[in-house]
Order: C-alpha cells, then sequence, then structure tokens
C-alpha cells in the first residue's frame, strides 16, 4: 500500500506558553497519527512545527501576557499544508529568517547551543510563506513528501 | 524533569524520565544535569530512551550538559527516537555526541 496522508483538516488553538505551546505540538502530532499520516513524515513536520511555535512564544509574544496561537493542517495525498497565525509582533523586516546554521566547531567550549530552529524548518519544508496584515502573523509552512526537499 | 541515575567503575548512567526534552523543559533538563553530573564520573552516557521528541532548545540543553561537565569526561546518548537522531542529524550533532541505538549498546562499547 501506498503511503498518503489521507485527506482532511486538523486546527487547534493555545495559549503562547511554553507550556501550552509544548502540550499542542504533542496534541497536533497526535492527531496526525491518529488520521494515518506515516510516522517518519509526522516526525519532519513536529520538528518543524515546533521551531515555528517556539518562535512564536519567544519573539511575536515576547510581552508578559502572551496572546494564541492557531495552528491549522490541510492534508493531501502526498503534501502538508500547515498555517500558523498569531497577533504578536511582526517579524524583523517582514521576512522570516534564512536560517544559516551555526559552525559545529572541533572546540567542546565553543559548540552552539542554539541558532538551529530556523534552519530545520527551511531543511524540512518544500514552502516558507510569511505575511503580516492587519496586525496578524501568517506563516505557511508546505511539506511535499513525494518530492521532499 | 526527572533524571535517574547509577554509576557503576567510571560510567553514569543517567536516564531521562520524561517523554520530551523542549523548550518547556531546556532549562530544567540543564540544571539537573549539573546536579547529577556533579560526581565526577569520567563517562556519562545519557539514556534517551524514553523521550520522544526533542527540539533546538533541547538539543541545546544536551549541549550545554556535555560543556558544563568540562574536558577529560565525556557524553554519549543512547536510545535515541528517530525523530531525536534526526534533529542531531540535521544540525550535525551526530559528528560531536557518539549515538547509540540502545544503552546496551553504549555500555557494551565502552569509552573509547
Amino acid at each position: 500500500m501506498s503511503k498518503n496522508c489521507g485527506e482532511g483538516s486538523i486546527d487547534l488553538s493555545f495559549r503562547a506558553t511554553e507550556a501550552q505551546a509544548s502540550a499542542g505540538i504533542a496534541d497536533f502530532s497526535r492527531q496526525l497519527l491518529s488520521r494515518g499520516v506515516p510516522p517518519e513524515w509526522v516526525d519532519s513536520v513536529k520538528i518543524a512545527v515546533a521551531e515555528a511555535i517556539n518562535n512564536v512564544v519567544e519573539h511575536a509574544y515576547a510581552g508578559p501576557k502572551p496572546g494564541m496561537v492557531n495552528l491549522r493542517c490541510r492534508m493531501m495525498q502526498t503534501a502538508l499544508e500547515i498555517q500558523i497565525v498569531d497577533k504578536g509582533v511582526a517579524m524583523p523586516g517582514l521576512h522570516p529568517p534564512d536560517g544559516i546554521p551555526p559552525n559545529i566547531v572541533k572546540e567542546r567550549q565553543l559548540l552552539p547551543e542554539g541558532g538551529f530552529g530556523w534552519f530545520m524548518i527551511h531543511q524540512l519544508t518544500s514552502g516558507v510563506i510569511y505575511n503580516r496584515e492587519d496586525g496578524i502573523n501568517r506563516l505557511c509552512l508546505t511539506f511535499d513528501f513525494a518530492d521532499p526537499p | 524533569m526527572s533524571l535517574s541515575s547509577t554509576t557503576t567503575d567510571d560510567t553514569q548512567v543517567i536516564s531521562v524520565q520524561c517523554d520530551r526534552i523542549d523548550a518547556a523543559m531546556a532549562i530544567q533538563f540543564k540544571e539537573d544535569m549539573r546536579t547529577e553530573t556533579g560526581t565526577g564520573a569520567r563517562r556519562v552516557v545519557l539514556d534517551l530512551s524514553a523521550v520522544e521528541f526533542i527540539d533546538s532548545s533541547g538539543l541545546g540543553a544536551i549541549v550545554a550538559s556535555m560543556k558544563q561537565l568540562g574536558d577529560g569526561r565525556r557524553l554519549d546518548l543512547a536510545g535515541l527516537h528517530p525523530v531525536v537522531e534526526k534533529v542531531f542529524r540535521l544540525t550535525r550533532m551526530d559528528t560531536v555526541f557518539r549515538l547509540f541505538a540502545s544503552l546496551d549498546d553504549a555500555l557494551a562499547a565502552g569509552s573509547n
């Protein structure tokens, strides 16, 4: 049997705190699996979506009163389209970061402890589109499993 | 975050009793690792078999845990789920750590 995502959609919202984001991402991943999306595809989606949502928590809603994040997923035969919506501050330059990975150096004490988030998002997706309209950030991530990046 | 630890000879095995190491857990993980590794064992094997997900914050916390061991002590990783291994591979951190499929494999391989 060939692998496919089936069809349908997932729609969930949660407050942009670290704890609620963590639970929301776990819930989202369970829903993908329960709808028959192959586990190795879910792994890639989960890694990228978690990084994108962490960015909303850490940057878009950096203030003391985090707002809501909405996560929607549209499933097609061999592709997933994910939309992450928040009402926090805009991305700098109205553009998602390029995600140049930090160097893995030999000296242990100089090894990077961060800066991998956008790099992994770009590695795992076949499309990243950001727009901001009426104070709303909308990030669309596309995963094409028939033609993976 | 919950860690459990056993030490045999010069190897300390620390098992993570938590299903994810992510942004919500990373700081606590790093602090708990500092406490657990205070014993000074030369080799620490981190058993990740219960961990079903890590993000870049969790990865950063594992890297930080290795740094805080200091020179002359090593941190090896065992029992990585495919998604956890994928994060190490994507970021090329698989070239920094020795990754073992299981704790038994890690113990059989020894320090070298």
